[in-house]
């Protein structure tokens, strides 16, 4: 059996996820800036010049649903496929094979800190603030990564039998940027829908963000616990689903 | 010197009545084949790779596994290394396994000589200490000074079997198992990895190798066992068992 440092495993597991996703770009991590600019700036003119709503700081305010969302979907459709495109390995190493997952989802993070420092800057630039409610923004991005560590877990094990997940899971992300309020806020949605956000941990994320960066008020802590207990349930369910399914792994690799 | 493990286990493999059956023909792997399978209740179709197949090797010793192709060599081995579990029966190993199946297949080609050798050697369950102190050797066996910084993709496939070699046998292991990989680098170097494979077995190491080549098995292993569609012909002294495969190939070809 596999007795190795587990820490050190999954650290150079993270290293080669990024050093081979940035190895082939030229301008490198920079790419990460642009597909967030670009759909700010679309947004922003349909829904300031077109669609004019009443909402202020609206760059602002839809890169608070972009960022969590651009890298919910982008670190659990690239997890999703990481068992196979590391097929070699599992074959070959008898490794904890759920850190072939976690990896790639953390891979992933520095994307999100880049984002993330873009999200910021834009705040700052349009004389938002800092506020002490900031120290929550790493309890909700921690959030979101265990969440979607989660949901990995789930969706990678599931890949390897039935390999139409991926793309299941492509059209799921297509459908998010609709259902998540990335565009529009909380208040236009109708009351008979909101049961749809409460429990949506991406939604969730995306109110904290805009209240802690937009409103300088702390999340409501009903969205806190919600979020705190879909995040960790997912996690514990894709912990336990990976253990049913990993041993027929190797059968269908 | 690489050799003080810093695990020192009695190494031991036993197989006690193992079968491994495949049910599945390796291709039902999109939906519609799962639908199709629900929908028409078809005889199940069940593939013997591995069928009531007992051995024990113990602590220094070592063991020729051999056999024509599909008879379920690598299975086998995949068992020992612990990459699937026995579909009936119990497989136990005690002792860490280095297995040198398709070296070099877990490198990336986009990564660095360097950075595929410190990456395999946490996959083959080396601690970033460990890690650090036997880079050097690591590095030093495979000779390839110079090129460390290249990525894997622009290294001859000589080069790649050579890390991958290195890192296998750098990685402290109790079982050492090699799959027909010595095909490796030009004769200087096969050499060299022989003579590495003698100081494993000088040192009490537990060998279980895979060949076709009756000669390295006669050199470097005491026992054998020769498989045929996943079952048991003969299992005993390497020179009674080579010679009954000889001559049972023999009578199959003329």
């Amino acid at each position: 059996m596999w007795t190795g440092e587990y820490s050190f495993l999954l650290s150079n597991l993270i290293q080669k996820d990024f050093k081979v996703r940035y190895r082939n770009m030229s301008l490198g991590v920079l790419w990460s800036l642009l597909n967030p600019l670009v759909t700010m700036s679309a947004l922003t003119f349909v829904f300031t010049r077109i669609f004019p709503t009443s909402q202020p700081h609206y760059p602002v305010f839809v890169l608070c649903g972009l960022v969590p969302f651009n890298f919910f979907t982008l670190a659990w459709s690239t997890a999703t496929s990481s068992l196979i495109e590391n097929g070699a390995i599992i074959r070959r190493v008898p490794i904890p094979r759920e850190a072939v997952p976690i990896a790639t989802v953390f891979g992933n993070c520095l994307h999100l800190l880049i984002q993330i420092a873009l999200l910021l800057s834009f705040v700052i630039g349009f004389g938002l603030g800092i506020n002490r409610y900031w120290l929550w923004l790493p309890v909700v991005w921690a959030l979101e990564i265990t969440f979607v560590c989660g949901l990995a877990l789930i969706s990678s094990a599931v890949n390897i039998f039935v390999r139409d997940t991926r793309y299941v899971i492509e059209s799921v992300n297509t459908l998010l940027f609709w259902v998540v309020p990335i565009f529009y806020s909380f208040s236009a949605i109708p009351e008979r829908f909101h049961v749809i956000y409460r429990f949506n941990p991406l939604a969730a994320i995306v109110f904290a963000l805009r209240s802690i960066l937009m409103d300088s008020t702390a999340p409501a802590p009903s969205l806190l616990i919600n979020l705190t207990t879909v995040s960790i349930g997912t996690l514990a369910i894709g912990l336990v689903v990976f253990q049913r399914l990993k041993n027929d792994f190797y059968d269908y690799l | 010197m690489i050799f003080t493990t810093t695990y020192d286990v009695m190494a031991l493999i036993k197989f006690d009545h193992v079968s491994k059956t495949f049910s599945h023909r390796g291709e039902a792997k999109l939906l519609r084949a799962h639908i199709r399978d629900r929908l028409k209740a078809q005889p199940k179709r069940v593939f013997y790779a591995l069928k009531d197949v007992s051995f024990s090797l113990e602590h220094g010793q070592s063991l020729a596994v051999i056999g024509r192709n599909g008879a379920g060599k690598s299975t086998l081995l995949s068992l020992v290394a612990g990459l699937c579990l026995p579909s009936a029966g119990q497989v136990k190993v005690i002792g860490r396994v280095a297995p040198l199946l398709q070296l070099g297949s877990g490198f990336h080609p986009d990564m660095t000589g360097m950075e595929n050798a410190r990456l395999n050697a946490s996959l083959m369950g080396l601690s970033r200490k460990r890690t650090e102190e036997v880079l050097p050797s690591i590095v030093e066996f495979a000779e390839l000074d110079g090129f460390l910084n290249d990525t894997i993709r622009t290294y001859s496939t000589g080069m790649v079997m050579r890390l991958g070699f290195s890192v296998a046998v750098h990685a402290d292991a109790d079982i050492l198992i090699i799959d027909e990989v010595l095909g490796v680098g030009d004769e200087r170097f096969q050499a060299k990895c022989f003579d590495k494979i003698h100081e494993f077995r000088a040192c009490g190491k537990t060998l279980l190798f895979v060949s076709h080549g009756a000669e390295m098995v006669r050199q470097y292993c005491e026992t054998a066992l020769w498989l045929d569609r996943g079952e048991v012909m003969l299992k005993g002294p390497a020179d009674q068992v080579l010679e009954a495969y000889a001559d049972s190939t023999q009578r199959t070809s003329g």
